[in-house]
Order: structure tokens, then C-alpha cells, then sequence
């Protein structure tokens, strides 16, 4: 399974968001996508957008000021 | 004439009809501010059985997020993106558009004018509306659907202003505006059949009443209703500084760090070639920190206080009158003297000592 990183940092929401959107648009199902962000905001918006378009979040971990999201790209319909 | 609706479904059952001689879903993209009426509109339009999806396009204004990830004290606030809300609440995919520079030129030079404030209302929407149009060509969807109101907001969103928007925007009759269609000439969807024009709505005016009857119906709670508009442009403060940093730059130009940093921090500015931002509390203090290569920055080492920024090509006394400032809002402001760490934008930092700025010393004009 193939794993892809996307750094986030410094961007506040809800660019963090339209970035993880962009990535998976061009990821196939089933790849992980981690995305490293420090706007905590991301650990409410990108599972909020990842509920609503079909991907799962596998993982969400802070670590001082940064926030990672792991999301498992879903099938595209 | 096409065939008109092979199925018809009431309250959200697939609406089917016949395109290119293909039974198929008729599909409309929704504008999602994350306001009560983009969300009713949306559902409206669900209820007739097309599907929906959303569409919400980043400013760069738009007073989502941002400023309860600076404020130390919004960060316990909810930190809820109304946009995606709205879509979880409706059941719909959301794509957020980045179109922060093409905006650029909405701002600079609104054919229409500006609001109140600096809100190019009417050009926004007829930006968006034709941006939206774009989407659904490329997505192959038949209609778009506003929560425009007749005389919900005074610049934009009058009787006058609704064939402007579609008009101009390029979508014509492809614009649906659900809560107040029937004030309005009819849409293709409407002569189409799919969806049924009865079962629209006539809301006008600035009262929200009905809206608040229709979300209740539809039992929504818990919704957003921004007061002034969707973004910062409507709020009288920043426009003035917004207006200010165009002025000392001799021409209307911003770039995103500009955008962020007129939401930060108190501005002073003590003559036109610089001013100086001073944060307000611990979290913008932070915020500024990440801006420490692009600016001249000033923090007190005597007495705890503020980081501040430099904006501008300071000379050297002007970054000792901007130390004063920086003292008179740190916990050193009745000493007689404070010590502050000016850093330059390569790194390279000197130590000054600064009677603080007396309150009456600071005219008010320099107050943005
Ligand atoms: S309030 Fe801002 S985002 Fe909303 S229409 Fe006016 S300019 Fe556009």
C-alpha cells in the first residue's frame, strides 16, 4: 500500500483542507495520505471533509504544534 | 421538448429523467457559504430529488477558521468549519476552491463598486456564480443553486441586482435560487420539470424569519447566521486597514501574508513608510513568530510583553520609536526603562533599552 506525505505546515484552515482535497484527486484508492499540519483546526476539518467525500482517517496524533492526519484515500465514485 | 420526469419522487427519492434519450440523475452544485440560506437552499433542492453537491470558494477573506487558530482565547471555541457542516448535515460532498488569486482582481477593481466597507459584493457573486458555471460544465451537471434572498442584503442581493448575477456570471437560466424562484422568471430547471417550481419558495426581504420557519421544518439547529456577510471585507475595522496598507503602498496590491496579518495583532502605524503590529495576547504572539524572516521583529527581554512586527523600511530611529510602542503594551509600560531584542530579517538580533511611550506621546492617528 502506497503512503504519501503532504506538508501542510503554516497554512491555516481552510488551506490545509483544499491541499489534502488537490492531493487526493490524483492519489488511487486505498493509498495513505499523511498530512502534516500546524492550524489545529485540521484535526476537526479534515475528518469533517473526509466524512463527507468517502475517505477514512486511520490516525490523528499532535505533537507539540504540529498536527498529522493519516486518511485512507476511499474508492472514487 | 425533452421528456419530461419518468419517475417523480417527493421528498428525496432520485428524480429521474431522460437526457440524451439516457434515463439519468439530474445533478446541481449548490453554493455552500455555510449560512443558514445556502444550506436551505441546498435542501430544497435535494427534496425535489436531484443530487446535490457543494461547492465553496476560498477568499483568502473568508472568516472560516484563521482567527481561532491565532487568538489564544478563541482556541477553545468550537473550531467547526461551517461549510462542512453544512454538507455533513445535507449528506453531501463538499470541494472547497482555492481561488485566492484570481479574487485579486475582484477586490481591486469591483465593476460594480464596493458595499459598505471594501465587500465587492456583487462582482463576488457573479464571480462565484460564473466560477460554478465552469464546474459544472467540466463536471457535467445541469443547474447551480444560490441562497440568494430578494433584499436579504442591501448591495448585492436586491430585485435589480438577481439578472445582473446570472447575466454576467454567463449561467443564464442554468441559476437556480430555490428560496425565491417564485419572484423570479423561470430557470430551465423549473421549465424542464425537474424540479417543480409549486414547491419553490417567494422569501424577500431582510427578515429571517421564514428562513428560521423552513430550517425548523426541515429540523435543522445549530446553524450559523453571520451578521454582516461571509467574510472580512464586510467589517469595518479591517477594510480600514486594508485601505491603509494600500495607501502606504502606493498602489492596491496584498499578498496572503498581508491578508492574515490585518487580522493580527493592534496596528500602529507612525508615518507612512512603516508600521508596527504588536500581538495582542500569547497566540498571536506565536502566530507572528512564523513571520520572523519576512519582517524586522522586536520582543521585550526585561519584562514579559508582546512580539512585534515591523511592516515597511524602518530606519534606525524609527525602530526605537517602534521599541517605545512595544514597551508601552508590555508588563514593563510604568518602568523606567525596558529592554527589548530587535532582529532583523536575517537573523542578526541587538539589544536597545527604551523609556516606554507615554499613552498621550501615541496620536490617535496612528491608531489603524
Ligand atoms: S460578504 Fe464577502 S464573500 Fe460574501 S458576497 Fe460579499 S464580498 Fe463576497
Amino acid at each position: 500500500m502506497s503512503r504519501v506525505t503532504l506538508d501542510a505546515r503554516r497554512l491555516l484552515c481552510p488551506m490545509p483542507v483544499i491541499r489534502v482535497q488537490d492531493k487526493i484527486e490524483t492519489l488511487t484508492p486505498g493509498t495513505i495520505l499523511e498530512a502534516i499540519c500546524t492550524d489545529p483546526g485540521v484535526l476537526n476539518d479534515i475528518p469533517a471533509w473526509c466524512r463527507i467525500n468517502g475517505h477514512k482517517v486511520v490516525e490523528s496524533r499532535s505533537d507539540r504544534a504540529e498536527y498529522t492526519v493519516v486518511i485512507e484515500v476511499g474508492e472514487a465514485e | 421538448m425533452p421528456q419530461l420526469a419518468q419517475f417523480r419522487i417527493i421528498h428525496g427519492f432520485t428524480r429521474l429523467t431522460t437526457k440524451h434519450n439516457m434515463t439519468e440523475q439530474r445533478k446541481a452544485v449548490a453554493l455552500i457559504s455555510g449560512g443558514l440560506d445556502s444550506l436551505l437552499a441546498a435542501k430544497v433542492i435535494q427534496e425535489e430529488g436531484i443530487h446535490v453537491e457543494g461547492i465553496n470558494f476560498y477568499t483568502g477573506f473568508c472568516v472560516e477558521g484563521h482567527t481561532h487558530a491565532i487568538r489564544k482565547k478563541d482556541q477553545k471555541k468550537s473550531k467547526r468549519n461551517n461549510a462542512l457542516w453544512v454538507a455533513e448535515q445535507l449528506g453531501i460532498k463538499l470541494h472547497i476552491v482555492d481561488i485566492v488569486e484570481e479574487y485579486k482582481d475582484i477586490v481591486f477593481n469591483p465593476k460594480h463598486g464596493y458595499g459598505a466597507n471594501l465587500n465587492p459584493c456583487l462582482d463576488c457573486k457573479i464571480f462565484m456564480v460564473s466560477k460554478a458555471l465552469e464546474w459544472i460544465k467540466k463536471k457535467d451537471f445541469d443547474f447551480i443553486i444560490t441562497g440568494e434572498v430578494i433584499g436579504q442584503r442591501p448591495m448585492s442581493q436586491r430585485k435589480e441586482t438577481m439578472p445582473v448575477v446570472s447575466g454576467e456570471s454567463g449561467a443564464e437560466d442554468l441559476l437556480l435560487r430555490p428560496l425565491c424562484a417564485k419572484n423570479l422568471p423561470e430557470t430551465l430547471a423549473e421549465r424542464e420539470g425537474w424540479v417543480e417550481r409549486e414547491r419553490l419558495y417567494d422569501f424577500s426581504g431582510r427578515s429571517r424569519k421564514l428562513q428560521m420557519a423552513l430550517a425548523a421544518k426541515f429540523g435543522f439547529k445549530d446553524y450559523a447566521q453571520p451578521a454582516g456577510g461571509c467574510c472580512f471585507l464586510t467589517d469595518a475595522q479591517y477594510s480600514v486597514k486594508l485601505a491603509d496598507l494600500w495607501r502606504a503602498r502606493g498602489s492596491k496590491q496584498y499578498e496572503m501574508d498581508d491578508i492574515m496579518l490585518l487580522k493580527v495583532g493592534r496596528h500602529l502605524r507612525p508615518a507612512p513608510h512603516f508600521k508596527v503590529i504588536i500581538a495582542r495576547e500569547e497566540g498571536e504572539s506565536n502566530f507572528l513568530q512564523g513571520y520572523r524572516k519576512q519582517f524586522v521583529t522586536i520582543k521585550t527581554i526585561s519584562h514579559g510583553g508582546p512580539l512585534a512586527l515591523i511592516d515597511g523600511e524602518p530606519s534606525e530611529a524609527d525602530i526605537e520609536l517602534a521599541a517605545r510602542l512595544v514597551a508601552r503594551y508590555s508588563q514593563g509600560r510604568d518602568a523606567d526603562l525596558v529592554e527589548l531584542e530587535v532582529e532583523d530579517r536575517e537573523g542578526s538580533s541587538h539589544a536597545l533599552k527604551v523609556e516606554p511611550i507615554k499613552p498621550h506621546e501615541i496620536p490617535q492617528e496612528w491608531h489603524i
